[in-house]
């Protein structure tokens, strides 16, 4: 057993309002410098919807993450030397199309423009050349279905909806979406980091964070495409790639990172895992069907004496174990299977979660559609989103994984509604946690830490111990003039 | 034979002076300005165009510039591949074929990086474009050359490639090129400016070939504290 911590992440999606809070506090912090206008290190997608950039999901076109070939696991993006092969020109790479031209205002003409019959405008110029441009694409230009016709019927997970099944979901009356909120995953099997040929991509050993070597990275691009979730951006300023980096700075000083921070919902959970390194390879060369158990079991339990012991053999500080026994991760992952990873398929065992939204209820439900409403949820309840739509999402088109995740999330919403309005017979109530295999106690724990926990409970932080091994290894003089860590010339390139 | 001194500095002096420039300078840059050592990628702006350009211009003057080095280095071997005029005929073909591909692969980028409003121009710098113009004058004179002063693969043995060994040999000896026409003397000097501009631009991505991706393990771990197991303070995993 080779333990390991990670910092990890569970967003709760029925609580997102899509407020977009969290991507702007991201980019006040960290990508409002030039290069990175169009860089959203987090950002919400609507869902049914193409995402950002467009159609990352396909990964016909970018060949993201890995695949099984005769049972061993390979990177989709192709081999080694057929990257070399590619490296003056990476077929996969998304364009600034994909994403956007980033554009401003000049917003002076509103006060200089001479006096005449018109209003004065203010012109859109692009962000890279700063010339006037036209405005064809922007950050979230399909927010809220607008546009739906194009962007969420583009949606790749809408494959694995039948004919039936894609007429219902876009009848004008049943039309339904939500929010996806994302951030880097921080992988433990990050294909980023496999993908980049200067090995300038790495994962921290102590919390699992994955970061880029601004001074390694050669800005070959192949990280890019080889991450499947297009969490990795080009700065087109200074030819290297950056990335979420879960605002590791903050984290270090005990606070969470600023999307979590700032999030009006509360969907957000923070929290560290431990996991046994040696497995890694084996859960992501599961079959597509096993790969959300592959991950729960992936975890290990930080009660067990024995993981303790050899957790504190790999050098895991106490801190760092009693963070791990109150993570709100770990609760919802592997004790309550409530959050799952976003497209395990792509292998990566990403380490952010998200426990499905269970939407608002539907009244009138017509009887084109799944036959939810009678026999599945004992209630009048009804969900609109096809099972198979969330499970491409979640379970790597596995229904069975992704329709216990409602049985318990109906459950809990009845075994609520029957204690505090009480007009739930008894009996629907026994019958529905029987289905969903839980309990009374269990349910009320959920609804807590769903509901009602503090920022406390919802952000546990371990102190990361780096005020000594910093100190030990580096000279502080070093930085004295500079705020902080970090550059200590302005990231320019010159020449 | 007497060398004018003109000719001394342009094959004697400049290349010794920009190969300590191109090596002291590479060094200098590598360890002061790490964080410029790279080329900067256009491609996130210009997509199509960088397609025919980049690919074209990297194999067509990799394979090239390879030739030129391996017959350089093997000037023996080199002698026998060219030693039927059926292989020289198939080689020096296949070399202009190469070097035309690179020219309109150069062509295509230097076109891209004119265009006042393109993307990619917001990226170039005065040096890229006079890297480009040197290349694309290095290349033009190589491919002249090889046009109207034929079968240069076998010439360039008897004249550029004994200069070479005289000048790494340390014992200067530029006879065998002070006579050749002055084209052909363009096409060395040109080459020699493109060496010295190797530290002062996007040249350098060229030592940075990730060529170690092929055996480094696929995932990367950093540990700040040291760790039991492995007993260093830095470990790959």
């Amino acid at each position: 057993m080779n333990v390991r911590a990670q910092m990890s992440m569970v967003f709760h999606l029925d609580k997102c309002i899509g407020c977009h809070t969290c991507s702007l506090a991201c980019k006040n912090i960290w990508t409002d410098r030039p290069g990175t206008e169009y860089m959203w290190w987090n950002n919400v997608e609507t869902k049914p919807g193409t995402g950002y950039p467009t159609r990352y999901e396909d990964q016909e076109q970018y060949r993201g993450g890995w695949e099984l070939k005769q049972g061993t696991l390979k990177l989709r993006l192709g081999s080694r030397p057929s990257e070399l092969v590619n490296i003056s020109f990476n077929p996969r790479l998304p364009t600034l199309d994909d994403y956007y031209e980033p554009w401003t205002y000049r917003y002076g003409d509103l006060i200089n423009a001479p006096q005449g019959d018109d209003q004065p405008v203010a012109r859109p110029v692009s962000m890279i050349t700063g010339r006037d441009m036209e405005i064809e694409a922007g950050p979230n230009w399909d927010d809220d279905l607008s546009g739906s016709e194009i962007y969420a019927a583009n949606d790749p997970n809408l494959q694995k909806l039948s004919e039936e099944e894609r007429r219902d979901f876009f009848g004008l009356q049943q039309l339904v979406f939500f929010y996806l909120p994302r951030i880097c995953n921080h992988c433990l099997n990050p294909s980023c980091v496999a993908a980049c040929p200067s090995g300038a991509i790495y994962k921290r050993g102590e919390d699992g964070i994955v970061l880029v070597s601004q001074e390694k990275c050669q800005g070959w691009r192949m990280c890019v495409s080889g991450c499947p979730y297009k969490k990795v951006y080009f700065n087109w300023s200074t030819g290297k790639a950056e990335k979420c980096i879960l605002c590791y700075p903050r984290l270090e000083s005990g606070q969470a990172p600023a999307c979590f921070h700032t999030c009006p919902g509360r969907i957000r959970y923070l929290g560290m895992v431990l996991y046994d390194a040696d497995r890694i390879h084996a859960a992501a060369s599961r079959p597509d069907a096993e790969l959300v158990e592959a991950q729960r079991e992936l975890l290990l339990d930080p009660h067990d004496p024995e993981v303790l012991r050899e957790a504190r053999a790999a050098g895991i500080d106490d801190k760092v174990l009693e963070a791990c026994q109150h993570s709100p991760v770990y609760q919802y992952v592997k004790v309550w299977k409530l959050a799952l990873p976003l497209h395990p398929e792509w292998r990566t065992l990403p380490m952010l979660f998200y426990v499905p939204p269970l939407l608002p209820v539907l009244a009138t439900m017509s009887n084109n559609s799944y036959e939810l409403s009678s026999d599945f949820f004992p209630s009048l309840e009804s969900i609109r989103i096809p099972m198979s739509f969330l499970a491409s999402m979640f379970t790597a088109g596995d229904e069975e994984t992704i329709v216990k995740v409602y049985r318990k999330l109906m459950a809990g919403r009845l075994c609520l509604r029957a204690e505090t309005v009480g007009d739930v017979p008894p009996e629907q109530v026994a019958r529905a946690l029987a289905d969903a295999e839980t309990t009374h106690e269990e349910l009320q724990a959920i609804y807590r830490l769903t509901a009602l926990a503090t920022a406390e409970e919802r952000y546990v932080i371990p102190t990361f111990l780096r005020e000594e091994a910093i100190e030990a290894t580096g000279d502080p003089q070093l930085f004295q003039e500079a705020a902080g860590a970090g550059f200590l010339r302005w990231p320019e390139r010159g020449l | 034979m007497l060398i004018p001194n003109i000719d001394i500095f342009w094959f004697v002096a400049l290349p010794y002076l920009d190969l300590a420039l191109a090596i002291g300078g590479g060094i200098y840059r590598y360890y002061r300005h790490r964080f410029t050592y790279s080329s900067l990628s256009s491609q996130l702006l210009e997509n199509r165009k960088l397609f025919w350009g980049s690919v074209s211009w990297h194999y067509g003057i990799t394979l090239i510039l390879l030739a030129h080095l391996l017959a350089a280095l093997f000037p023996g071997a080199a002698a026998w591949a060219l030693g039927g005029p059926i292989r020289l005929m198939v080689l020096e073909f296949t070399g202009m074929a190469l070097a035309l591909y690179a020219l309109v692969g150069l062509l295509i980028l230097i076109g891209r990086r004119w265009r006042t409003f393109s993307l990619p121009r917001a990226t170039t710098s005065y040096m890229d474009g006079f890297l480009l113009f040197f290349l694309l004058l290095q290349v033009v004179t190589g491919l002249g050359l090889s046009l109207f002063n034929r079968w240069g693969s076998l010439w360039y043995l008897k004249t550029a490639v004994p200069w070479f060994w005289s000048l790494a040999r340390l014992h200067p000896d530029a006879s065998t090129v002070a006579f050749l026409p002055g084209f052909v003397q363009v096409h060395f000097v040109v080459g020699f400016i493109v060496i010295l501009l190797f530290p002062f631009s996007r040249l350098v991505h060229l030592v940075k070939f990730p060529l170690p991706y092929l055996w480094r393990p696929y995932q990367v771990v950093m540990w700040h504290r040291p760790r039991p197991a492995a007993g260093t303070n830095r470990s790959r995993a």
